[in-house]
């Protein structure tokens, strides 16, 4: 097992803002969703609500960017799905890891994620983001509905209910993407790769590669 | 929505400098002029003949009134605050005074003569009084400016025409009404002229209502903000706007949701003047920010839930009345007892009292349909009668949730027909009655003298039977930074803990999915933590 590492550029700059800005959007999302919820008492209801919904709509136009930048720059590949050493992954994070095994992936630029991570994170594309937001989006226009005609489909009550799931799915991802990020090469090297752009990577031709 | 908008918008830049120049002649904004604001009425009633005359009584006036406003007392008679009766069109329950019993002093019938000095008219002292006389409409109890008109309980509608002792054997005297000058001063109603009948229902200053007593008359800002005598000054018919003399705003046809626009001068509208939208709109919030929100919340609370956060908020308001405690005497006379507050706590006439001030409401569902509980209903035996049983649901769309004052109480009903009873309390002024409960303080007689009075049979045994009646609490708007406060409803053990039915952010969530979510997330985390503790094990121990 080689040892000798190479630093590669994989974030760049729109990207590690994106990420963080998100981040910090998200986390103080959870915060403020929920108190609303009723969870505890911090900020108070109403700038809680009023928090929270400012949050929302700084997101919304953070997506916006993102999404742009994603379909120009072709970055949007990097969520296709593969389920090529998605066992190998799971046998790592399984066993391997304890054992410092090699890695089973090898990050390129142009294959930033590893199989799971992309399963998850095209997860949380297609599953816990409609979820929460057509839910949050419905709970922020309440007032909207009668005039919408969507009044007699729906009730606060579910409305709430799938935006409080998804909620819970948003903080479950977060526990895990937040210990996940401590499992890449060195238990810091994710984390610095997401502040600085570059990410240490194995160097030698190995098992892990295509 | 444009068209809502600008209709607020128009009625904000029209109306308010309207009422303000109603009030306040001074050009210039500031503090307004201790002098009598010149008077924009076109007739200055002093220097009329008609009115410049010795007048012996009150229907002496009216006939002098009836002269020049010649269809005044035909408007009168058509009211209810002349027939004392109104027939509920959704369930043709006969109400008014005259038929509806109460939780407070119970009912008018065998009291007349005591209750009619809330009648706009002279001379009812029994059941034969001539409802089509128009010169025994009461003009000057509406209309009088000085003050110094009142009518006395026991005269039956009239005021003191001569000196004399009231109450009864109290010692104190009582000036009679200086009827020619109280006829020549003329004027609009006023907070005084309705309150005289309306802050002191229930036989006293603040024991009905709640959101109405006498600190009305001349309220600051945080008491009433439409009102606030150095502000807006509202008179009661700024809302409750009159045409002739058909007051709207009643609670026995409540306007639980009014879902129209504000009114518009020239635009017909007969809905009802007297509600919180009929100025202020649909969306009476500014619309931006988080405070956008509050707009939202008008397809289910009335203004009220939010803009009364209290009530009796001056002084303290009469919640419960046990009639049942009532006729105790010491050494064989009535006697009272005070609370703290130096408000009856008992009196041998009426029985146990509580008072309460800076009360929080109660919040109901209300769509506006109410049904009384009358003379021959039957009463709940075991459990609380509703003196008006207000209705309302979540689903029905067209209820609101409401604040509302719930007075307690136990009174007198028959065993036999298991319906209420009207005791016979007072007497007129100055006539010994021994069926008068509040004279000799035996039930038998005066619930027998009340049941002839109404025309009910009664079978010799009563009991007291707990009742409840209900009353909207719509007056007495704070200031809105009083208003409540977001968590005071959304949170576990708010305002409305109690209000089903809808979906409440902060106060509801589905058990079962915080139980799986919050499992879920426990579960990751001591998952991640267990891994992370491994790796941490494994690597020590390799190295």
């Amino acid at each position: 097992m080689s040892t000798k590492t190479i630093k590669i550029y994989v974030f760049k700059r729109f990207e590690r803002f994106w990420h963080w800005a998100q981040a910090g959007l998200i986390v103080f999302m959870m915060l403020t969703g929920f108190e609303i919820h009723g969870a505890y008492a911090f900020f108070g209801f109403e700038k809680a609500v009023g928090y929270h919904t400012v949050a929302a709509w700084s997101l919304i136009t953070l997506w916006v960017f993102a999404i742009f930048w994603h379909f120009t720059t072709g970055e949007w590949k990097q969520y296709i799905p593969t389920l090529e050493k998605v066992g190998a992954m799971m046998r790592y994070y399984l066993t391997g890891i304890f054992t410092n095994a090699p890695h089973p992936f090898r990050q390129t630029t142009l294959r930033k994620h590893n199989p799971l991570q992309r399963l998850a994170y095209l997860f949380f594309l297609l599953v816990i983001s409609p979820v929460i937001w057509f839910s949050g989006w419905f709970y922020l226009f309440y007032g909207a509905w009668r005039e919408w005609g969507v009044d007699k489909y729906l009730s606060l009550e579910w409305v709430a209910f799938f935006h409080t799931a998804g909620a819970f799915m948003v903080l479950i991802f977060f526990i895990a993407h937040i210990y996940l990020a401590t499992a890449g090469h060195t238990p810091t090297s994710h984390i610095k790769a997401m502040l600085t752009g570059w990410e240490e990577v194995e160097e030698e031709e190995s098992a892990a590669t295509k | 929505m444009r068209k809502l908008f600008a209709t607020v918008a128009l009625l904000a830049a029209q109306a308010l400098p309207c009422a303000w120049a109603a009030t306040d002649p001074a050009p210039a904004p500031g503090p307004a002029p201790a002098a009598k604001p010149a008077s924009k009425s076109t007739a200055d009633h002093t220097k009329f003949k008609e009115l410049q005359q010795a007048f012996k009584s009150g229907p002496e006036v009216t006939k002098a009134c009836l002269a020049c406003h010649t269809e005044a007392g035909k408007q009168i008679t058509h009211t209810k605050h002349w027939t004392w009766e109104w027939m509920n069109p959704e369930n043709k329950q006969v109400l008014g005074k005259k038929h509806v019993v109460n939780n407070f002093c119970t009912a008018v019938p065998s009291n007349y003569e005591f209750c009619t000095a809330c009648h706009v008219g002279y001379g009812w002292k029994d059941a034969n009084f001539d409802f089509k006389n128009e010169t025994n409409v009461d003009c000057l109890v509406c209309h009088d400016t000085t003050g110094g008109y009142k009518k006395l309980p026991g005269l039956a509608g009239h005021p003191a025409y001569k000196e004399m002792e009231f109450p009864p054997k109290s010692g104190k005297m009582v000036k009679p009404a200086d009827l020619a000058k109280v006829a020549q001063n003329v004027g609009p109603t006023s907070r005084a002229t309705c309150g005289a009948c309306h802050f002191l229902g229930g036989g006293g200053d603040a024991v009905k209502h709640g959101d109405l007593d006498t600190s009305l008359k001349n309220p600051g800002k945080y008491l009433d903000v439409h009102m606030d005598a150095k502000g807006l000054n509202f008179t009661c018919a700024a809302c409750h706007a009159t045409q002739g003399h058909n007051i709207p705003g009643s609670r026995y046809t409540p306007t639980a949701a009014d879902k129209e626009a504000a009114h518009m001068r020239g635009k017909k509208d007969d809905t009802n003047a007297a509600t919180c939208q009929s100025c202020h709109g649909q969306k009476p919030h500014k619309a931006t920010g988080v405070r956008a929100k509050l707009n939202e919340h008008t397809d289910k609370l009335a203004c009220q839930t939010c803009h009364i956060p209290q009530y009796a908020r001056a002084q303290p308001t009469k919640m419960s009345w046990d009639w049942s405690t009532a006729g105790k005497l010491k050494d064989g006379k009535p006697f009272t007892v005070k609370d703290s507050g130096g408000h009856d706590a008992y009196d041998s006439k009426k029985g146990d009292f509580r008072y309460e001030s800076h009360v929080i409401p109660e919040y109901v569902w209300l769509n506006g349909k109410v049904k009384y509980t009358l003379l021959g209903d039957p009463v709940n035996e075991n459990g609380v009668t509703k003196i008006n049983e207000f209705f309302g649901s979540p689903d029905d769309g067209a209820s609101r949730i409401w604040p509302v004052k719930v007075f307690r109480g136990k009174q007198p009903y028959d065993l036999e027909s298991k319906s209420l009873l009207v005791p016979h309390t007072a007497a007129g002024y100055g006539v010994r009655d021994d069926t008068a409960f509040w004279q000799n303080f035996q039930w038998e007689g005066a619930l027998q003298a009340g049941a002839e009075a109404a025309g009910r049979p009664f079978g010799g045994k009563f009991g007291f039977v707990a009742t409840e009646m209900t009353w909207p609490i719509t007056h007495m708007v704070a200031p809105k930074e009083d208003a409540l406060t977001c968590t005071q409803c959304h949170s576990k053990s708010g305002r409305l803990q109690n209000v089903k039915g809808i979906y409440l952010p902060g106060r509801d969530a589905n058990p079962w999915l915080d139980l799986l979510g919050g499992l879920a997330a426990l579960g990751t985390l001591l998952g991640v933590i267990a891994h992370g503790a491994l790796r941490i094990y494994m690597n020590r121990k390799a190295g």
